[in-house]
């Protein structure tokens, strides 16, 4: 990591005041106008016809269906992409093994694979079309176009986000306490439970964390496998597009707030605990 | 005008009146058929159709109970007259629809549910999804469990029946008018004033004007205005290739579906001139204020019969089957028409439609698709891979 902390202080910037302002001015203003305006907006929107319109919009059963489907999701994407995360950087960073570069590339594929593309690779491998999808359709089985593939698709787009967190963490903090804990005679299991993990523990927090953000936002994959049933496999950023096809403008952001409060949320949650475990999370690594 | 028989416990049938045949029954013209039944001047169905369909759902299931069993669950059903037919399981129906059809089917499936029930029949659950038609009808050929498929033109079912087999091949014929409830037409929305002064096709291809238009590889409207577009060049001595060529040049933007593209022109306020269904453009008016938006009528446009099927190979159960079948039956009766002209589309049976639904459509030129050879040879032609569209769109 590249910390490097100014051993003593020395004068910040040499610039005119003017130049600094200007700068400053130009940053704020860029997030004012990019990334402050539309979350208000959203807001504005939903809040369009007041208070009861929101409520409204979020007590129809579409509405309603979307939420639960999207907490649905994340209930099970998140801790299975937690569970197969912690596996893969603690067999990354501790161990040494052939193909240990091929199986860092490929926690990495789903950054750079559109996640359009992804959804339809779903769909042709457990589409009705191929010999697998056939046979899952003729006992009965739904992948596609149901609950499962719309899992599937959110553990694909969230995949490398804890074991990014996690990697570096564990390399950084290096072998030297497992191997302390294993010359004292300690299992394998009760090493990882009482010296990898509560190393790590914010790392795996703060990766969780945005795993859970993604896999709440996530579109493109699963508006391909879902197949857009309403009240059935609409999520909620499908859900969102919908409404606000159908002229229902209020619903829409209100369903969109609701997205955005979620994402505040988890925001909010990274923040309070940089800020709780600061020099916890200092001596680890600094996001 | 016209009249509406009763042909099946669930199935009715419209035409114009050829005779009467003396014992309560008439004969209709269908189009494709004479047929003839009871006519339904109220639009109450017939109470039998409960016992009926309850009848043979127990004796279907006879000879996987045991006789006695059967015999007398069948007894029971039919001396507590109509009862829920298939009680033993939650029917449910996925109606997978194109674009625009959103809001109609949205009132449909409440009075469908109301009536079905009405009949004694066990409450059905209708789920829709909606889409371009193309792409509705490939994610069925990938496995979405449709019950029925409601689609923008025939050749999306077509599809559907020919990779899958899901569907048997004269689909067509099942039901009435070529298995189209209700018919449509393309017209373009202009901004109000019509600030552009687009009267006709041939204002679409001037210069700087911008037309939008949805994917025909994706989109049933869409494919129904490129051939609305043809047609127009075909009648006024143009190059119909050049004509339509010229016209998707000015084309800033392809959606995939109809909606997209309504939302593209109205919210988004690209283009000068949509090409829209005209269902979606009056919608686009009650939903989006008169004062915002005009439609204009071209002097010819193409007459767009959306068709509805069964998806029979998805069919789980008796149950599903006989809801699913009154489903798209249902279509036919004279309420479930007047919905349809509410909605803004050109349903055949007006007997019970406010005159103001009626009266709303404007006269004009409307060529079928028979003119074309039918979507059987249209859709190879045109918007198959490297087909006429592919050719245009790559100079």
């Amino acid at each position: 990591m590249s910390d490097i902390a100014p051993t003593r202080p020395v004068p910040v910037t040499t610039e005119p005041p003017l130049v600094r302002a200007l700068l400053i001015g130009l940053a704020v203003a860029f997030v004012a106008l990019f990334l402050f305006a539309p979350l208000v907006t959203v807001f504005a929107e939903a809040l369009a016809e007041g208070g009861r319109g929101v409520i409204a919009a979020l007590s129809l059963p579409d509405a309603r269906a979307a939420i639960a489907m999207t907490l649905t999701i994340a209930a099970i994407a998140v801790p299975l992409n937690a569970v197969f995360g912690i596996a893969a950087a603690w067999a990354i960073a501790k161990f040494d093994f052939r193909g240990k570069a091929v199986l860092i590339t490929l926690i990495d594929l789903p950054f750079s694979v559109s996640p359009v593309v992804a959804g339809l690779t779903l769909v042709l491998l457990f589409g009705a079309n191929s010999a697998l999808g056939a046979w899952l359709m003729a006992n009965d089985i739904r992948i596609v176009f149901a609950l499962p593939g719309i899992v599937l698709a959110t553990l694909f787009v969230t995949f490398p986000f804890v074991a990014r967190e996690l990697i570096p963490v564990m390399i950084e903090q290096g072998r030297a306490e497992e191997e302390a804990a294993l010359t004292l005679g300690a299992p394998g299991w009760r090493i990882f439970l009482t010296v990898t993990l509560p190393n790590t523990r914010w790392a795996l927090l703060y990766g969780v964390l945005l795993s859970n953000a993604r896999a709440m936002g996530e579109f493109g994959a699963v508006a391909v496998v879902s197949g857009k049933i309403r009240g059935e496999t609409a999520t909620m950023p499908t859900m969102v597009e919908m409404f606000y096809n159908e002229y229902l403008s209020v619903a829409a952001f209100s369903l969109a707030a609701v997205l955005a409060l979620l994402a505040l949320l988890t925001l909010l949650l990274k923040s309070l605990l940089e800020w709780r475990h600061a020099d916890l999370l200092a001596a680890t690594r600094r996001h | 005008m016209y009249h509406t028989i009763q042909i099946g416990a669930h199935t009715l049938a419209q035409g114009t009146f050829i005779r009467s045949l003396g014992d309560g029954r008439i004969e209709i013209d269908a189009g494709h058929a004479r047929l003839s039944g009871r006519p339904v001047a109220d639009p109450k169905p017939p109470a039998a159709g409960g016992v009926l369909g309850a009848l043979r759902t127990a004796l279907t299931a006879a000879p996987l109970r045991g006789g006695i069993l059967a015999a007398v669950a069948a007894l029971g059903l039919v001396m507590a007259g109509p009862t829920p037919a298939a009680a033993q399981d939650s029917v449910e129906i996925l109606n997978v629809s194109y674009d625009p059809t959103r809001e109609f089917y949205r009132d449909y499936n409440a009075l469908f549910t109301a009536w079905w029930t009405a009949q004694g029949n066990a409450p059905v659950t209708i789920r829709q999804s909606h889409g371009g038609a193309g792409a509705q009808a490939r994610a069925v050929i990938d496995g979405l469990a449709a019950t029925v498929v409601t689609l923008a033109l025939s050749a999306d079912i077509d599809q559907i029946a020919e990779r899958t087999g899901r569907i048997p091949a004269d689909w067509q014929s099942r039901l009435p008018h070529n298995a189209a409830p209700y018919a449509s037409t393309i017209v373009f929305l202009v901004r109000e004033g019509n600030p552009r002064g687009i009267a006709d096709w041939d204002d679409l291809v001037a210069e700087g004007v911008q037309v939008i238009t949805p994917n025909p590889k994706t989109s049933g409207g869409a494919r129904w205005n490129f051939l609305a577009a043809w047609a127009y060049a075909d009648r006024n001595g143009l190059d119909p290739r050049e004509f339509v060529g010229a016209l998707y040049r000015n084309v800033p933007v392809l959606d995939t579906g109809a909606r997209g593209a309504t939302t593209t022109f109205t919210q988004r306020g690209i283009g000068h001139v949509l090409l829209a269904w005209e269902n979606e453009a009056f919608l686009a008016l009650a939903e989006l204020g008169e004062d915002a938006f005009d439609i204009v009528v071209p002097s010819v446009s193409i007459l767009a019969e959306p068709p509805v099927s069964l998806v029979d190979g998805n069919i789980t159960s008796d149950a599903q089957r006989a809801a699913a079948e009154a489903y798209l039956a249902h279509l036919y009766s004279p309420e479930a028409q007047a919905l349809a002209l509410r909605h803004h589309y050109r349903a055949r049976d007006t007997s019970l439609a406010a005159p103001d639904d009626v009266a709303r459509f404007p006269e004009l030129e409307l060529v079928t698709i028979a003119e074309f050879g039918g979507w059987s040879v249209v859709q190879p032609a045109f918007f198959g891979d490297g087909g006429i569209f592919d050719q245009i769109y790559e100079e």
